[in-house]
């Protein structure tokens, strides 16, 4: 149970409530924001200080097998940064794939109180769960990988739909997950069954399915508005990070014609060629992206925007990160789930020297300066993909500072400066009430948690509370409170409470029949028994059940 | 036998790494006892059979009968005033114990160190050093053609690898079973898993480095000399043969043991197999995998890598983890004599550590945790009887390929579970510490270590 308390004196950022700045009390009581609490209340005066809602990360990598499979591959990325406890909080490794109690605190040492893990297969939804119930402070769910699953490719091939989705909603309910994800839909047949090829297409045919990409899209798209998912299908598009990409993003965007669909680490799939060029460098079609985009508001994206410096790829791209492998130096990691999925992982190091790095982090950018609409081209990086979550206060100082952004620009390969149209949009700077947005109120928007990203009475009591600083990089490295749930857990600067947070998952409903279908498919293919897949409640500890609200697309992102 | 019978469809045995869910158990609740295991091989058979509710006391204390309460009262005080002790075992428990096990090593500035230090450890250090190519178990059982298995004798250690996930089932693409595969033993003797293979390389003792350091250099198309045969005991030929039929396949694995991981070369071993299937990868899909030996060492290795960031051998004493083999792991700080108590979960060293390191257990106070008498709980100064997992205690458990899976325990123990008395112990611990200890000085066996 939280405590009653009365934060005076600072500036609100409130976007879902319309308020920009203005000074006014913000009043919580037993984990809730309340119009007023009694006079024995805790005061806090914040006085010269920011107060923000909690940060929401809607698309990272933080717990699960593929994340711990990046997280043992590198002890020598987590000697150089260590964390050590404290009487009431636990040690742990930092690095680009820190340790689960490591991951909770900084999170909430850089005002954040909700995180998504965005990759998980079905199979590992157990191990996931047990992994984000360690990460202290933030709540958190995952997206379960449904892009490369057999058994629905084969209920598609013969156009069962209907099944389809009863099928996808048995999945999304049995793993305990937040929304789906799709990953290169199509790829996993061409890497684990034709000598690791890849597909390209998306009117390839998915051999040796009677499908192409663009059938499974354009289905997953379909099922998930039907079912009402609060957050829409998250889709990693195919041909990620290939030269010419940007026709394949807009096609994917395309196929949604009108019907909520998110576009995840858009940066990656906004890229262009250079015409009669042998040697295939990209160029940026950040312009075209962010265009379409603004003037489609049934898609939303988020940026994974690419910082430089240390990172991890992770992913269920594994043909990806085999062709990383060849930029990333030693280590390479393949992982194949059975029926489900692939996975690669890949150390990376992005230098701002090198074209291809610097033309990233010049896309990256440039969607954010060319977006019309905050609510929808949201705040991240694919931590730890394009940079990891560390680097959110100087992405942060990037967009809000001009000048700031000009001298990165200066030690930049500008030759990739020259292929993006960053120049072209230097005068745009974002403001309190921007970031509160991307960072903030969008991404709860685009989530559907109603109760997320705002700080009008019934939210819950999620608040940052940041001290005012002209640098902004330092200002957002370090909120001077976090509280959550209505619980002081930073305060001046400091952990004075362990805090576990909550999963977030949905339980779409479905017609049992279609564990009569399911199950002879796990008795023919998969290597566990089909009673011991789903997972039990008891994973789960404190949890929230966010309701669907089936037949009325779109309704849940209000 | 009695009439208080009770059928547990889809149990999870847990004797070993192949963690196999598809056991039918007939549990006699009167007795206490497991009547029938259907689909268990010999050794999960065994696994179910023996482990009845035996009259032990639920602890001792040098050797006398306590209550569980003056168990944890007495291993709390070990834990607290200890400068550099050690937390061992943990693969034969569940995850949920082995989450605690780790907190209180943190809450202590202990070291954390598993069963993994004297079996696979190598290979998680050569998977730290490049990587690896893997899939699920049912992966391979669905798609792979050439499965070869090198170092290890699943006949007898884990049965049903060959007959549920690898050699005779039929898969997806594989749909005539064991007609479709063709299967490689690699070992230095003819063992009982001999007779599965098409194909079967007797290398030398001590030579499977240069056995598949030569097919990468064949792999990749360089000449090696035929010399190798005087120094591996296998001709070019096969070699050539071998390396062909690799990159010819459409999906191969490379199953390993502790003939690679625990003989001359160890994680140079594993490196080269490791390495090899990575090669592969250039002309078709292939993958490796260790064939994991105790029931949840695969859980404990993911549980000390979430929470800590390395897979074992870690130490905790200044305030955060620090991994080094050799000096972090259990067998090096007892023969070095530096540990000043241990805490041992689910595991047995007594029996199979090296003298010097046993010896330095009987010198220090050691708490033990097991459901069995063994020689570690002889030579405790607390020792705890436990319940045992997946038989009386449900948690979770990771397949040797980090699938997790629950268990479905069989009948209930009157003993508690490794969580419930590791949670208690901690929740001891705490209050005598005044929470998570926090380094002061110099800690540990070096003088000159210091927290800052």
């Amino acid at each position: 149970m939280g405590s009653l308390l009365r934060i005076v004196n600072g500036r609100v950022y409130d976007p879902a409530n319309g308020i920009d700045g203005e000074v006014r009390d913000v009043c919580v009581r037993d984990g809730r924001i309340v119009a007023d609490v009694p006079p024995e209340a805790r005061r806090i005066d914040v006085h010269g200080m920011v107060v923000m809602p909690g940060g929401i990360d809607v698309h990272c990598h933080i717990a699960g097998t593929k994340v711990n499979l990046a997280r043992k591959v590198q002890p020598e990325d987590h000697r150089h940064d260590v964390h050590p406890r404290t009487r009431i909080t636990r040690s742990g490794t930092g690095g680009s794939v820190p340790s689960t109690f490591a991951t909770g605190y900084r999170y909430a040492a850089l005002g954040y109180t909700t995180a998504m893990e965005a990759a998980v297969t079905p199979l590992g939804a157990r191990s996931t769960l047990e992994e984000l119930n360690d990460t202290p402070v933030l709540d958190k769910g995952f997206f379960v990988l449904v892009g490369n699953n057999v058994l629905l490719f084969r209920l598609l091939q013969e156009g069962r739909f209907e099944e389809f989705r009863h099928a996808l909603a048995w999945w999304l309910s049995v793993t305990r997950a937040y929304a789906p994800k799709l990953v290169n839909p199509g790829a996993d047949e061409a890497w684990k069954g034709h000598r690791n090829a890849n597909i390209t297409d998306l009117d390839a045919k998915i051999d040796p399915f009677n499908l192409t990409p663009r059938q499974v899209i354009a289905a997953f798209i379909d099922a998930a508005n039907t079912l009402g998912l609060p957050h829409p299908v998250h889709i990693h598009c195919n041909n990620l990070g290939h030269s010419g990409n940007y026709e394949t993003t807009l096609e994917t965007m395309r196929i949604a014609e009108g019907r909520r669909a998110h576009i995840t680490h858009i940066q990656f799939h906004s890229y262009g060629s250079v015409a009669g060029k042998s040697r295939d460098n990209p160029t940026s079609k950040a312009s075209e992206i962010a265009e379409f985009v603004n003037t489609h508001p049934n898609i939303t994206a988020d940026v994974g925007a690419v910082m430089f410096g240390r990172s991890t790829s992770m992913t269920a791209d594994a043909p990806l990160a085999y062709m990383l492998r060849q930029f990333g130096g030693h280590k390479w990691i393949n992982a194949d789930t059975e029926m489900e999925s692939g996975c690669g992982i890949v150390p990376f190091t992005y230098q701002d020297r090198v074209y291809t790095n610097a033309l990233q982090w010049a896309i990256g950018l440039e969607l954010f300066l060319r977006s019309e609409d905050p609510w929808r081209m949201v705040f991240s990086t694919d931590h730890p993909n394009g940079g990891t979550f560390m680097t959110y206060p100087a992405l942060i100082r990037l967009l809000m500072d001009r000048e700031y952004r000009k001298q990165q620009m200066a030690h930049v390969n500008q030759l990739a400066l020259d292929h993006s149209g960053l120049r072209d949009c230097m005068d745009r700077e974002y403001s309190l009430y921007e970031i509160a947005i991307i960072t903030r109120a969008g991404p709860a928007r685009l989530l559907g948690l109603a109760d997320k990203g705002h700080l009008g009475v019934g939210a819950d009591a999620d608040i940052t509370i940041y001290e005012e600083n002209a640098d902004k990089e330092a200002m957002f490295s370090a909120p001077r409170y976090l509280i959550k749930d209505g619980e002081l857990v930073i305060e001046d600067h400091e952990f004075r409470a362990e805090h576990e947070g909550r999963i977030l998952h949905v339980a779409p409903g479905y017609d049992s029949a279609i564990e009569q279908v399911i199950e002879p498919f796990f008795e023919d293919y998969y290597s566990i028994r089909f009673a011991n897949y789903p997972v039990h409640e008891s994973y789960l500890h404190h949890h929230q059940l966010v309701p669907t609200v089936p037949g009325t697309p779109g309704a849940a992102a209000t | 036998m009695s009439d208080n019978i009770r059928t547990v469809t889809d149990a999870t045995c847990t004797f070993c790494g192949c963690v196999c869910d598809d056991i039918v158990l007939t549990v006699d609740l009167d007795t206490h006892s497991i009547t029938k295991s259907q689909n268990a091989c010999v050794l999960g058979k065994a696994w179910f059979k023996e482990h009845s509710i035996e009259e032990r006391p639920r602890a001792l204390i040098e050797g006398r009968e306590a209550s569980t309460e003056e168990a944890v009262e007495a291993a709390a005080h070990i834990l607290a005033d200890a400068r550099f002790p050690v937390v061992y075992g943990l693969s034969d428990t569940t995850c949920e114990a082995q989450r605690v096990a780790v907190s209180i090593a943190d809450m202590i500035g202990g070291t954390i160190d598993t069963t993994t230090s004297v079996c696979h450890g190598p290979t998680g250090m050569a998977f730290q050093a490049g990587g690896e190519s893997t899939a699920s178990l049912g992966e391979i059982r669905n798609r792979a053609d050439l499965v070869i298995f090198w170092g290890g004798n699943p006949a007898e250690a884990h049965p049903r690898l060959f007959a549920r996930y690898a050699v005779t089932p039929k898969g997806m693409y594989v749909p005539n079973g064991r007609k479709d595969r063709t299967v490689v033993l690699v070992d230095v003797r003819r063992t009982p898993s001999t007779p599965v293979a098409d194909i079967f390389l007797q290398v030398k003792p001590g030579s499977d480095f240069e056995v598949l350091w030569a097919l990468r250099a064949l792999v990749k198309g360089r000449k090696v000399d035929p010399s190798v045969e005087q120094r591996t005991g296998v001709t070019l030929a096969v070699l050539e043969d071998l390396a062909a039929r690799m990159k010819a396949c459409r999906f191969g694995v490379m199953f390993f043991g502790m003939g690679l991981t625990m003989t001359r070369g160890r994680h140079f071993n594993a490196g080269a197999l490791l390495a090899l299937a990575t090669d592969l990868n250039e002309f078709t899909h292939f993958v490796a995998a260790p064939v994991r030996g105790h029931g949840n060492v695969t859980g404990a290795d993911n549980v000390v890598s979430w929470q800590t960031g390395y897979p074992f051998g870690v130490n905790l004493s200044l305030g955060y983890p620090r991994f080094n083999p050799g000096e972090f792991t259990t067998v090096d700080l007892l023969v070095r004599g530096e540990a000043d108590a241990a805490l041992i979960i689910a595991s047995d060293p007594a029996s199979n550590f090296p003298k010097a390191a046993i010896e330095h257990l009987r010198r220090i106070p050691v708490i033990s945790l097991d459901p069995k008498s063994t020689l570690t709980g002889a030579l405790s100064r607390v020792a705890f009887t436990t319940s045992t997992y997946g038989i009386n205690v449900a948690g979770t458990a990771y397949r040797m390929d980090n699938v997790p899976l629950p268990l479905r325990p069989a009948f209930d123990s009157p003993y508690p579970s490794d969580q419930e008395i590791l949670t208690a112990i901690r929740a001891r611990v705490s209050e005598l510490l005044g929470g998570n200890r926090l380094p002061v000085g110099p800690v540990g066996p070096s003088p000159a270590r210091s927290a800052s």
